[in-house]
């Protein structure tokens, strides 16, 4: 863990105020923030693991589970609502046997839901990885899911 | 004293310049609520009670922030104000359990009452631990809320119960910060945060984890600081209300906080820091704060112990007294030696010095100092002229430069490590840690200076080589108080930065620059504790610390000096009681026939001219046959004196051996009579903390059984032997003859006392005692600067012992462990050794973290398991002797001190293997 973070830990001051964008860095390398990770980030700024923990906790951008090898983000904003978004989400937990903010045990998928991707003209909208999909049904979320198995 | 007068609810007040009007408030007793606001700590004004109006000013400021000035006219009673507090706690009430905060039959309501409003129990404050201590309950009493409009909401939390010493139940939070702030700003652990946010936020570790995971030191700050039922002792969490409070001081080290005991049915309840406390200002460790257990362990001695046939037999106090009285009658002379304790009073200490000299005519009289600071003892009166810490605990908070070295002082002495750590963190200081380990304070030092074991002499020499190649000497302060500088000087030839870099392992701009920063950046302080003392060359690290002070003016003046951490709660005073071979109390030599003259007028007696042995020569000479009889009060040597073996070889070899103890500890095992002694909660008298502050113990509780104070038994062993001058009736008649004798304490009596201690050198009843020793004039007349020469340890490793021990403490645990190891929760946190060993040479060894391992030297063999870490170098091993299954004392190396007759704890040679 230590060498996978020092090329990071290189480009910034070690002092406090470096905190969220190594924070940031690390979660771009790794995907999440592990205990160890910040347990890394803690020794390299000399700020205690409990309070990296209460300033990452404090920003919905941080998260601290794994993410699967596809990340899904199924929405729930005001427009997907309306038009199904709910059902989406039902379908994607059923369908992967885990709930939202879960991960396989295989970590192959991860659940999320959110509150809105700006693409309200496509709801209902499901994210997977970097790609959209627009106009959603249970039935075709499920098949884009099938296809990645 | 700048002072500046304003006006509140119509009373003038007046207050110092800087104050906030919260402060001003308090000053003149008037009331204004707060649950945010702590003493120690920075205004926060997250908890919006403390509103105010301020003519002049717009809306509602909170006192607890707003700055006092001239001529400020505050009102903190309006309609305005209550409407403006009622509508806030209300918010507030909304997730924490309310309906008994709000009743208006709360002062009649008692336990088993039926409840008139159907509130349901688990609602009620008469089931929250912090039940009629409870600061939220006080703050709505004064606001005085009929009816919270809201539902309530439990959080429905679990109770946090996993950790050891506290637990921590969420829903009773209100989340003003304290703990947080209290664990962050003073006590710099930062184990506690704020967690996730809005309606979600909470006080907590990382991802949840236990506090014994988080880097919680179990100090109980945040327990203390809580105003709500949120996080509460284990102990005594349903005792209620105590009968009564009683202020003392601690016996763990040498601090001297000041403790409340909150005291029921003759049971220590629980334990306070006391904020009046001059050392430790409201803060303790978790030794004093959760380890006070031993006060009522089932295994304390309740009555004498006589040994017939090699076993214990109960006996009167008549019979044991008397058998002792008729057995050391028999040995009067030097083939008798008193062990006198570093954890008795200093009355304690006084009289049993008293006995040896005056009753059986010996200065065989020597405690464990010689284990801890001897060299100190014997260094800086060559060098300064006293050997005690020159500047007071408080004056830290002046300096801009501090060097800890050989101290693990977050581990040792916690409450002042949390002062230098606070420092350090807010950079007012700059921090040096000179430590061949990791200690805590590394992670918040400036520089780290990770020397071999032993070479401290050649970086303290090498320093100073610098600051006077480089010109940053102070040579004024040089030329008008120090003498010997040509000889120092010539000395100094040998520690050119490259040969002192190679035998220290420290790169040589790093020594430079440490060099560079205690010269420059002054006021500098140095801190040492057993890394320096502990070696066969002590006294020389000892005084190569002080040379670096004297070189660069760092004495005399607030926030710099010399400063020796005292191990034991009142090692100081015992030293200064004269329990050491050498002198009487307050260091009057034996060998000088004025001061012996004295002693025997005061005395009316003939006392012995010849020092003493000390602690180690005592065991030789008990081997050999030349002492005979030892009567030694709480101390341990069996398991904390160096090459252990040989010193229950010694002890075993006695004619008569009499132990005074509160517990029957291995060296009290090997005894022909066992004395049960009171302990520091259940005996008046007086301790002398590392700043020399003589600080008054008060009873706590009763001794269990019939156990006796120490002085007491010693009088009524010497007056059975037919002794003048021990028909004392109370500590406070000692003190008066102490006063009488010794100049150092001569204007120290117990009234005067009451408020809040005094330090040493206080000669006269009116003289206020002294902060800070060598102003302007050093005790011996000028500072002499030591020439040095740099020794290797005694024992280093070869090839059979290819490692080097070094020996450490740990921060839950005590000496020998004969009081920690009582106490549950300290027990929890840690109940084994755990043998540090390198990572690199655990792979050669094939040892993982946690196998069982053998570590042996020339002398002894022990087991422990191992604990595989970079805090200990390539090379190196540590152990603590806290634990008796694990004697580390049967390894270290008797090699003494020349002059100090100290030990050499700290380096010997051990191999170290898988233990089959």
């Amino acid at each position: 863990m230590a060498q996978e973070l020092e090329a990071i830990f290189q480009k910034h001051k070690r002092e406090r105020s470096s905190l969220i964008s190594v924070l940031q860095e690390v979660q771009y390398k790794l995907g999440y923030l592990s205990p160890e990770a910040i347990a890394e980030i803690a020794r390299f700024l000399k700020i205690s693991e409990s309070e990296i923990y209460g300033v990452a906790t404090f920003y919905a951008q941080f998260r601290f589970t794994r993410p699967g090898e596809h990340e899904i983000k199924v929405c729930l904003g005001t427009a997907c609502h309306v038009r199904g978004g709910e059902r989406i989400l039902e379908e994607m937990e059923r369908e992967l046997d885990i709930q939202a903010g879960g991960v396989t045990p295989d970590y192959k998928f991860s659940l999320e839901k959110v509150a809105c991707f700006g693409s309200c003209a496509l709801a209902p909208v499901m994210v997977v990885g970097k790609e959209v999909h627009g106009r959603m049904d249970p039935n075709r979320a499920k098949k884009i899911i099938r296809a990645l198995r | 004293m700048d002072k500046m007068k304003l006006t509140i609810d119509g009373r003038e007040v007046s207050v110092r310049r800087g104050a906030k009007v919260l402060e001003a408030a308090q000053e003149a007793d008037i009331y204004i609520p707060t649950l945010c606001n702590h003493p120690e700590l920075e205004p926060y004004g997250g908890c919006r009670m403390c509103l105010v109006e301020i003519e002049k000013m717009r809306g509602f400021p909170p006192a607890c922030s707003t700055p006092a000035a001239e001529g400020m006219v505050v009102k903190t009673v309006t309609p305005e104000l209550t409407k403006l507090r009622q509508s806030v706690l209300e918010l507030l009430l909304t997730e924490h359990p309310h309906p008994c905060l709000t009743c208006h039959r709360k002062e009649l309501c008692g336990p088993f009452d039926v409840c008139l409003r159907s509130v349901s129990v688990t609602e009620r404050c008469v089931v929250c631990p912090k039940n009629k201590r409870c600061q939220l309950k006080d703050v709505a009493r004064y606001i005085g809320l009929d009816e919270v409009s809201l539902p309530y909401t439990s959080r429905g939390l679990p109770i946090h119960t996993e950790d050891p010493c506290y637990d921590r139940d969420y829903d009773l939070c209100i989340l003003c910060g304290r703990c947080v702030r209290v664990c962050d700003e003073v006590v710099g652990a930062s184990a506690l945060a704020f967690v996730h946010r809005g309606s979600q936020a909470l006080v907590g570790t990382a991802f949840g984890q236990p506090l014994t995971e988080s880097g919680c030191v179990f100090c109980g700050a945040c327990v203390e600081a809580c105003p709500t039922g949120t996080l509460m002792e284990k102990d005594g969490r349903w005792a209620g209300l105590p009968d009564r409070t009683i202020t003392t001081i601690c016996n763990y080290c040498g601090v001297g906080c000041q403790l409340r005991l909150a005291i029921k049915d003759n049971r220590i309840l629980r334990v306070h820091p006391d904020p009046q406390g001059p050392s430790n200002k409201g803060l303790a460790c978790s030794k004093g704060k959760f380890g006070l257990d031993f006060v009522h362990h089932p295994d304390r001695l309740t009555k004498p112990l006589i040994k017939r046939d090699g076993k214990f037999q109960e006996a009167t106090w008549e019979e044991a007294l008397s058998l002792v009285v008729q057995r050391l009658s028999q040995y009067e002379g030097d083939s008798f030696a008193m062990v006198t304790s570093a954890k008795a009073t200093n009355e304690d200490n006084y009289v049993m010095q008293k006995f040896a000299r005056e009753t059986m005519g010996t200065n065989n009289v020597d405690h464990c100092a010689r284990l801890c600071h001897a060299p100190t003892v014997a260094g800086l009166a060559q060098t300064l002229g006293s050997g005690a810490m020159t500047n007071s605990i408080a004056d830290l908070a002046q300096a801009k430069t501090i060097l800890v070295i050989g101290s693990n002082t977050t581990a040792t002495h916690p409450v002042i490590g949390f002062q230098v750590r606070r420092l350090a963190r807010k950079e007012q200081a700059n921090l040096l840690v000179a430590d061949p380990r990791e200690i805590d304070l590394v992670r918040d030092s400036t520089l780290w200076l990770r020397q071999r074991s032993g070479t401290d002499v050649a970086l303290l020499m090498g320093m100073a080589r610098v600051i006077l190649d480089e010109g940053l000497a102070d040579m004024d302060f040089v030329r008008e108080r120090c003498e010997n500088f040509e000889a120092f000087q010539e000395s100094l030839q040998a520690f050119d930065l490259e040969t002192v870099s190679q035998t220290t392992g420290i790169p040589a701009q790093d020594i430079a620059r440490a060099a560079r920063l205690y010269a420059t950046q002054k006021p500098s302080a140095i801190l040492y504790a057993m890394g320096i003392t502990q070696h066969s060359h002590g006294t020389d690290n000892v005084m190569a610390s002080s040379n670096l002070a004297l070189l660069t003016g760092n004495i005399g003046v607030p926030g710099a000096g010399v400063n020796p951490l005292r191990g034991h709660s009142n090692v100081q005073g015992a030293c200064d009681m004269g329990g050491l071979p050498n002198v009487y109390p307050g260091y009057q030599s034996v060998g000088n026939p004025e001061a012996r003259a004295k002693f025997e007028a005061g005395w009316g007696c003939s006392l012995p001219d010849k020092p003493g042995l000390t602690l180690m020569e005592m065991w030789d000479a008990a081997l050999d046959g030349r002492l005979k009889a030892v009567y030694l009060v709480g101390e341990n040597p069996v398991l904390s004196d160096a090459d252990a073996s040989h010193v229950e070889k010694a002890l075993k070899n006695l004619e008569f051996l009499v132990v005074q103890d509160i517990f029957l500890t291995e060296t009290a095992r090997l005894a022909d009579v066992v004395l049960p002694a009171a302990t520091f909660a259940e005996k008046d008298g007086t301790f002398t903390n590392t700043e020399r502050r003589v600080q008054r113990l008060r009873i706590a509780v009763l001794s269990p059984g019939e156990a006796r104070p120490d002085w007491l038994i010693t009088c009524q062993i010497a007056q059975r032997m037919g002794a003048m001058g021990f028909d004392f009736q109370n500590p406070e008649e000692i003190m008066e003859e102490i006063a009488r004798l010794t100049p150092s304490y001569g204007g120290i009596s117990y009234p005067r006392l009451e408020s809040g201690g005094l330090q040493w050198p206080c000669p006269t009843p009116d003289h206020p005692g002294t902060p800070i020793l060598h102003v302007g004039r050093f005790t011996r007349g000028k500072g002499w600067l030591a020439p040095l020469r740099y020794r290797p340890s005694e024992e280093l490793p070869d090839k059979e012992y290819p490692l080097v021990l070094t020996t450490a403490r740990l921060a839950h645990h005590f000496h020998t462990g004969t009081m920690t190891r009582k106490a549950k929760g300290l027990a929890q946190l840690r109940n084994e050794e755990l043998a540090e060993v390198n990572p690199q040479d655990a792979e050669r060894l094939g040892i993982q973290s946690g196998d069982a391992i053998y570590v042996a030297s020339r002398r002894g063999r022990v087991t422990a398991r191992a604990r595989v870490t970079e805090d200990i170098p390539f090379g190196e091993v540590a152990m603590s002797f806290h634990f008796a299954e694990t004697a580390t004392n049967m390894l270290t190396n008797p090699a003494l001190d020349p002059l100090s007759k100290m030990p050499e704890f700290k380096v010997c040679a051990v191999k170290v293997g898988k233990a089959t």
